[in-house]
């Protein structure tokens, strides 16, 4: 069966792409880069960091979508850039900074992101009171071990404001000790605190409440 | 039971019941919904059965225990049929004088309700103004039904509209129905059911899902609740039709565990509707199958957002998924799911029933029927009120609600919930309607109204919806999670005089971020009650920040307690009540606040009796010294 293909443009360049795919996946094939955190290819598009946002046009109104979600259509305009956006991915870096800063600064994809958007690291610092945690909470790590490695040994626990990672004790004796999620952490954070150690016997979340000192 | 086998049998046993009711035979209705059940409406049913045993009328009198009539400030409610006397707060030891007066065609002047106005006392019950202001088409049933029993649904024509649906109408006329009624979704997006039914019908793939959103969760409204317990076969009768028009043979209703009576009198109509054959294979004799399944609900207030509940049924987290795609398309099970509110689903036979033309007769252009709020906060009469859309907010809030309590001043009315705003004094003449609302920053919503005065601060208002939503976010994306725990820490900061001059920048910013970028409408509204009232109170805000002040006396830190010696009586009831023993005096002494030991707690507001009125708020103000100790009270003539 022949693919279906639409016609978009994103940031003024006609692109062609497969139906059923996502902006961000028409996109990486054009060339246009997209900013993401929680993304990985490997997994479904989960939709939670809302850095890879875009303005798409759709019967002459402008929305706000998450490009890693939003399926191509004929005809759709998509911006990757325009003041809402950079703003958007401006304030994200800014809220989250506090939740991984680290002696002052933040690291990693998110320390790129801070230069390019010219956003204020320390906007938001004075007034976040929780212990940070060092975790952005993208769920790649959760999602990498359920959906790809089909084991399930971390998950999320909470909700709102105390949503975290954490190793669930029961499901331990199962961990393959594969280190797979230590290195996608996009704030380096689990590969980095166990010095390429296998996953302990200890909650994840005792490293990212920052209980377990730095080896 | 047989089973009912076409709409002739289902005609014939409706007439079976009435003529087994004598229309004129004397029925004591108690109200037995959730807040009267709080104020011990059971106790007086125990009496009332007590009493009737008594005076041997076990026969001669029914009595009946329905579902929430909507006055809930003035429950337990009994009403007396047929003459339809409403008689307010009534408790165990009433029972009998009632029963007695019942027999003897009486009436009991003292329970009948009084007009705080003209001070007339009011008989019958459609003639209390909380009632005769209201268009109770949905509600309405509700105080003649005992939701235990479907042969009182029957009575009043209860699954006639189904077997219309099913044996005159096809799929698509009903579908065509629905959608000239214009009817919005009554859940709070105000999205119309008629496309979304449509949406889920024409989407090819099998099976199709129809769903009833019971999971209710706005601080202070309770419509959906007490629909779901007073009248559950409405409920199923609307879901059913629903499920006929899109060609759906399952459905699910989510109702909150929390709701034990919901849950309780949901499963009685289930099993009912099934012995009764509205229910399972071959539904009135008819080719169409359907069968319902309830979800119990955890209690989290994400999971009423129609993906993150369509997980939860699937047994998944209860999160919202990407929407791209809508769930009339790609729901349950990837398979197309049409999910509207209980107040949705059960105005679906009325509008069978009687059709498009008289649904569109009531409303506004683009709002039609009528809407159940949820009329709770400083206003007198506190309960559930059916309006006709487009009724105005002041005509709500005064001609139905009996205006603001203890005579204090209008300051806000919260429409809509977390998702919704506070609306000031000055659109108090706006039509409540689903587009209204919206252009002022709020939203209907699911019907939730808090009405509040003057001593309501709008700050701390605002900090308690945002620390809601903290608690009750998913907490899966950025903006939202990390959005409202920053604007929580700011609201609590200016709450606590420790507000700093661009705070209103960051909450904007923040706010924006928030509507603009976050997963779900959880998120993207999240914001509003903060909005509105920057908006409207902004000045508020400005005071709090930079006077430290906060105008409404209410912000703990913001605020002292302060004895008024001129006014003193030395009465020694504030100084007895005082948990931290700060109230200094005594037996004839002035009294007065130390106030390094003051917790502000408010005690001493409290019980100071009004006649002296001596204790007294101040913020923003330096509190004046206390009198030399061991000054001697000035007595005032009769104090």
């Amino acid at each position: 069966m022949k693919e279906e293909l639409v016609t978009l443009k994103i940031d003024d360049k006609e692109v062609k792409a497969k139906k059923g795919m996502t902006i961000l996946e028409a996109a990486k094939e054009a060339g246009i880069e997209i900013p993401t955190l929680c993304y990985h290819e490997k997994l479904a598009p989960y939709g939670a960091c809302r850095i890879c946002s875009v303005d798409v046009e759709r019967k002459g109104r402008v929305h706000v979508v998450a490009a890693c979600g939003y399926p191509v259509e004929q005809g759709l305009v998509v911006r990757t850039r325009s003041p809402r956006i950079d703003r958007i991915r401006k304030t994200i870096i800014e809220l989250v900074s506090c939740t991984i800063m680290v002696d002052g600064d933040v690291v990693g994809e998110i320390r790129v992101l801070a230069d390019e958007y010219k956003a204020d690291i320390h906007r938001f610092e004075s007034r976040f009171r929780a212990s940070p945690t060092r975790c952005i909470l993208c769920g790649q790590c959760v999602r990498y071990c359920s959906e790809v490695i089909g084991i399930h040994v971390i998950g999320f626990v909470g909700r709102g404001v105390d949503r975290r990672v954490v190793f669930f004790p029961q499901r331990a004796q199962f961990c393959p000790t594969c280190q797979e999620c230590f290195y996608l952490c996009p704030t380096g954070k689990i590969a980095a605190e166990t010095a390429g150690d296998t996953f302990p016997g200890f909650s994840i979340d005792d490293y990212l409440s920052g209980k377990m000192l730095i080896k | 039971m047989p089973r009912i086998n076409s709409p002739s049998e289902l005609e014939r046993l409706r007439e079976e019941t009435r003529g087994k009711r004598d229309p004129n035979k004397p029925c004591i209705t108690l109200c037995s919904g959730t807040a009267c059940h709080a104020s011990d409406s059971e106790s007086v049913s125990e009496a009332f059965g007590r009493a009737l045993k008594e005076k041997g009328l076990e026969g001669e009198i029914d009595l009946r225990r329905t579902g929430c009539h909507g006055f809930c400030e003035r429950g337990p409610l009994v009403v007396i049929y047929p003459e339809e006397i409403c008689y307010t707060r009534v408790k165990p030891e009433d029972a009998l004088e009632i029963v007695q007066s019942v027999r003897e065609k009486k009436v009991v002047d003292c329970l009948l309700y009084t007009d705080p106005v003209t001070g007339a006392r009011i008989k019958r019950e459609p003639k209390i103004p909380f009632y005769e202001n209201q268009q109770r088409i949905v509600f309405g049933p509700n105080r003649w039904i005992d939701p235990k029993n479907i042969e009182d649904y029957l009575f009043l024509g209860g699954y006639r509209a189904l077997s219309k649906a099913l044996f005159e109408m096809s799929p698509e006329q009903v579908l065509e129905e629905i959608k000239k009624a214009n009817l919005r979704g009554r859940g709070g997006g105000g999205f119309p059911a008629g496309r979304k039914w449509e949406e889920t019908k024409k989407t090819p793939r099998e099976p199709k899902y129809v769903i009833v959103n019971c999971d209710e969760g706005d601080p202070g409204a309770y419509m959906d609740r007490s629909l779901m317990e007073g009248n559950p076969h409405s409920v199923l009768e609307g879901l059913i039709i629903g499920a006929y028009t899109i060609g759906s043979h399952e459905g699910f209703v989510y109702v909150r565990q929390e709701y034990p009576l919901a849950v309780e009198n949901l499963e009685i109509a289930l099993k009912q509707a099934e012995e009764y054959g509205f229910l399972g294979e071959n539904i009135l004799g008819s080719e169409f199958s359907f069968r319902v399944k309830i979800h119990r609900g955890a209690g989290a207030f994400v999971s009423g957002e129609s993906s993150a509940l369509m997980n939860a049924i699937e047994g998944r987290l209860g999160e919202p998924r990407m929407k791209y795609i809508h769930t009339a398309v790609s729901g349950i099970k990837d398979r197309p799911s049409c999910l509207n509110n209980v107040e949705t689903w059960a105005t679906v036979p009325l509008i069978i029933n009687k059709g498009a033309e008289w649904f569109n007769s009531i409303g506004t252009d683009k709002s039609k029927g009528t809407k159940i709020f949820s009329l709770v906060g400083k206003v007198n009469n506190t309960g559930l009120v059916e309006v006709p859309m487009g009724m105005t907010l002041r005509q709500i809030i005064y001609d139905i609600g009996g205006g603001i309590a203890k005579g204090e001043k209008f300051k806000g009315v919260q429409t809509g919930g977390p998702s919704g705003g506070i609306i000031p004094e000055q659109y108090l003449d706006t039509p409540v309607d689903f587009d209204e609302l919206t252009k002022l920053g709020s939203i209907m919503g699911s019907g939730g109204m808090v009405v509040m005065d003057e001593n309501t601060c709008m700050v701390d208002t605002a900090r308690y919806f945002i620390n809601f939503c903290c608690e009750e976010s998913c907490g899966k994306c950025i903006p939202c999670r990390e959005g409202l725990r920053l604007l929580r820490e700011i609201l609590n900061d200016i709450c606590e005089g420790k507000g700093k001059e661009n705070d209103i920048e960051l909450i904007e910013d923040i706010a924006e971020t928030m509507r603009d970028a976050s997963f779900c409408a959880l998120g993207t509204t999240a914001a509003n009650p903060v909005l509105t009232t920057l908006k409207y109170f902004g000045d508020e805000y400005e005071t709090h920040i930079k006077e430290k002040r906060c105008p409404a006396k209410f912000c703990k830190n913001l605020i002292n307690y302060w004895i008024d010696s001129e006014k003193c009586q030395a009465c020694m009831i504030c100084l007895r009540n005082c948990p931290t023993e700060a109230i200094q005096g005594g037996k004839n002494l002035l009294h007065w606040i130390v106030q390094e030991k003051c917790i502000k707690c408010g005690i001493c507001y409290e019980v100071c009796p009004p006649r002296f009125g001596a204790v007294v708020k101040l913020s923003g103000e330096p509190v004046p010294p206390p009198p030399a100790p061991g000054t001697e009270v000035v007595r005032k003539e009769g104090g």
